[in-house]
C-alpha cells in the first residue's frame, strides 16, 4: 500500500491521513496497521495523565522543546473528550503547544475520545503505532483530564507520569487508590502557585519502591520552564530502567495482552451489530426477561454459535 | 464508523479577538465534528503544519485586524506546495466587500462576515467535507 510506504519515510500528510482511516474505521485501516507493526516497538510511550487544568498540555509543550535539544523527534497524541449529546468535540490541547509551530521534527495529533471511556480513544494507541513506524523515537499520550479512576493509560505506556499541582487536595487524598497508584514519575506542577512542597510530601509519603522502582516527585513550573529539565532526566532514567531489567518486556506483554483483549471485545461487539445477530440479541433479551433463561447462560449459548464477521 | 468531519480553527496573524472564531466553533461542535481550536497569533506555515498533522477537511481562519488579504491566501498557497489542496479554506471576520472577491480568486472557498445565521456556516462546513 502506498500509504504504509510515505508512512514508513516519515511523510506528516500520510501519518496524519492514517491516522484518519484508523479512526473512521475505514475498511484499508486493518490491513495498513499490520502492514506497519513489525516497523514498530522503537520508540519510547510516555503517557500524562491527572485533572483537567493542571497543566499537562503545557508541561508536554516544555517537554517536547527539551527533547528537540537532546535531538530527539518527539510525536503527541492529545486526548479530549466527544460530547455524548452530539458526538462533536473542541479539541484544545493544541493551543498549550504551539511552540513548536513547523519543527519537522514534531507530529501533534488531537483526538476525541468518540465514545471510549478509560480516558482514552480507541484509536489512540494505533495512532502511536503510526507515528511510532514514522521513525518518531519518543510519544507522549495525553489522556482527558481524568479523574480518580481513569487508569487505562498505565497498561498501554511505557512510563506513566501523573501530573498533579498544589492545593489540591491534603493527605488523605493522596492515599486514595486508582490514579495515585498508577504512576511511574509523579508530578507537582504550578510551582509557581505555591504550596508544591506539602503537595509533594502528600505523594511522597505514599510512594513505595515496586519492582526495583521508586517513583519519584518532581517539581515543575510549565509557566516558568522551571524543573523540565529534571522532568525529561526522569523519562529517560525510567527508559533505562524498563531496559535493563525485565521491565521493558513485561511492559510490552502487558501492553500486547490490552490489546488482544480490547480486540477480542471488539470484535465480539462488531458481531453483535450485523442485523440478523442483532435479532438473535433481542430475541435472548426477550427471554430473559420472561425468565425462560438468564444472562449467564444465555451469553454462554450465543457465544458458542457466533460467527465472527471477516 | 462514519466519517467525523474534522475542522481546524485559528486565527493568523496579531488581533487578539477570538470570541467570533469560539462562536463558531461551538456551534461545529454541537453539529457533531470535532473541531481543532489553535488559537491566537498563528503564521500561515502554523497553521498548514497543523492542518496536515491533524488532517483536517477545512480549515476556518478568522482575521479582525485588516492583514487578511496578506494572510488567508498564503494558507491556500502553502496547502497546495504540500499536496493537500484538497483541504477546504473558509474565512470570517472583519472581511470588507471589496476583498471578498479577490479571497474568492485566490482560493478562499466562503467568507462569513458579522451576522451571519450560525447554521448556514454549519451547513457549509457540512457539505465542503463531502
Amino acid at each position: 500500500m502506498k500509504i504504509v510506504e510515505l508512512v514508513l519515510k516519515g511523510d506528516k500528510r500520510a501519518a496524519g491521513k492514517l491516522i484518519s482511516m484508523i479512526e473512521d474505521d475505514d475498511p484499508g485501516a486493518t490491513e495498513a496497521l499490520a502492514a506497519i507493526y513489525p516497523h514498530t516497538g522503537k520508540a519510547h510511550i510516555v503517557g500524562f495523565t491527572g485533572p483537567p487544568g493542571v497543566g499537562k498540555s503545557s508541561l508536554i509543550n516544555r517537554l517536547i522543546r527539551e527533547f528537540r535539544v537532546r535531538d530527539r523527534k518527539v510525536g503527541v497524541v492529545a486526548v479530549d473528550p466527544t460530547s455524548p449529546f452530539t458526538g462533536g468535540a473542541v479539541l484544545g490541547d493544541r493551543i498549550r503547544m504551539s511552540d513548536t509551530g513547523t519543527d519537522p521534527g514534531v507530529f501533534i495529533r488531537s483526538m476525541a475520545t468518540r465514545g471510549h471511556t478509560g480516558g482514552l480513544g480507541l484509536a489512540t494507541f494505533d495512532a502511536v503505532k503510526v507515528l511510532d513506524a514514522s521513525g518518531i523515537d519518543l510519544v507522549f499520550v495525553e489522556t482527558v483530564g481524568a479523574g480518580q479512576s481513569e487508569i487505562e493509560i498505565a497498561s498501554r505506556a511505557h512510563t506513566t507520569v501523573v501530573v498533579q499541582m498544589p492545593q489540591s487536595g491534603d493527605a488523605v487524598q493522596a492515599l486514595k487508590a486508582g490514579i495515585l497508584e498508577i504512576g511511574d514519575l509523579y508530578v507537582v506542577n504550578k510551582t509557581d502557585l505555591g504550596g508544591a512542597d506539602a503537595m509533594s510530601s502528600n505523594l511522597d509519603f505514599m510512594l513505595e519502591e515496586r519492582q526495583g522502582w521508586r517513583p519519584p516527585v518532581i517539581q515543575t513550573s510549565a509557566l516558568e520552564g522551571t524543573g523540565v529539565k529534571e522532568l525529561a532526566d526522569a523519562i529517560n532514567k525510567h527508559y533505562r530502567y524498563l531496559k535493563g531489567g525485565a521491565g521493558w518486556r513485561r511492559k510490552e506483554s502487558d501492553r500486547a495482552r490490552k490489546e488482544l483483549y480490547e480486540s477480542m471485545r471488539r470484535l465480539l461487539a462488531e458481531s453483535f451489530a450485523d442485523e440478523t445477530e442483532g435479532i438473535t440479541l433481542e430475541e435472548t433479551v426477550g427471554a430473559i426477561v420472561a425468565r425462560k433463561t438468564d444472562a449467564r447462560a444465555a451469553a454462554k449459548k450465543l457465544l458458542r454459535d457466533l460467527k465472527l464477521p471477516k | 464508523m462514519a466519517k467525523k468531519i474534522r475542522v481546524l480553527m485559528a486565527k493568523p496573524g496579531l488581533d487578539g479577538h477570538d470570541r467570533g472564531a469560539k462562536v463558531v466553533a461551538r456551534a461545529l461542535r454541537d453539529a457533531g465534528m470535532e473541531v481543532i481550536y489553535t488559537g491566537l497569533r498563528q503564521t500561515p506555515e502554523d497553521i498548514v503544519e497543523a492542518a496536515i498533522q491533524e488532517d483536517v477537511d477545512a480549515i476556518g481562519l478568522s482575521s479582525l485586524s485588516g492583514a487578511h488579504m496578506a494572510l488567508f491566501p498564503e494558507v491556500v498557497k502553502l496547502l497546495k506546495k504540500r499536496g493537500a489542496g484538497d483541504i477546504v479554506v473558509v474565512a470570517g471576520g472583519i472581511i470588507p466587500d471589496d476583498d471578498v472577491p479577490r479571497l474568492a480568486k485566490a482560493g478562499i472557498k466562503a467568507v462569513f462576515g458579522p451576522g451571519t445565521p450560525l447554521a448556514d456556516i454549519v451547513a457549509f462546513f457540512r457539505s465542503a467535507a463531502k
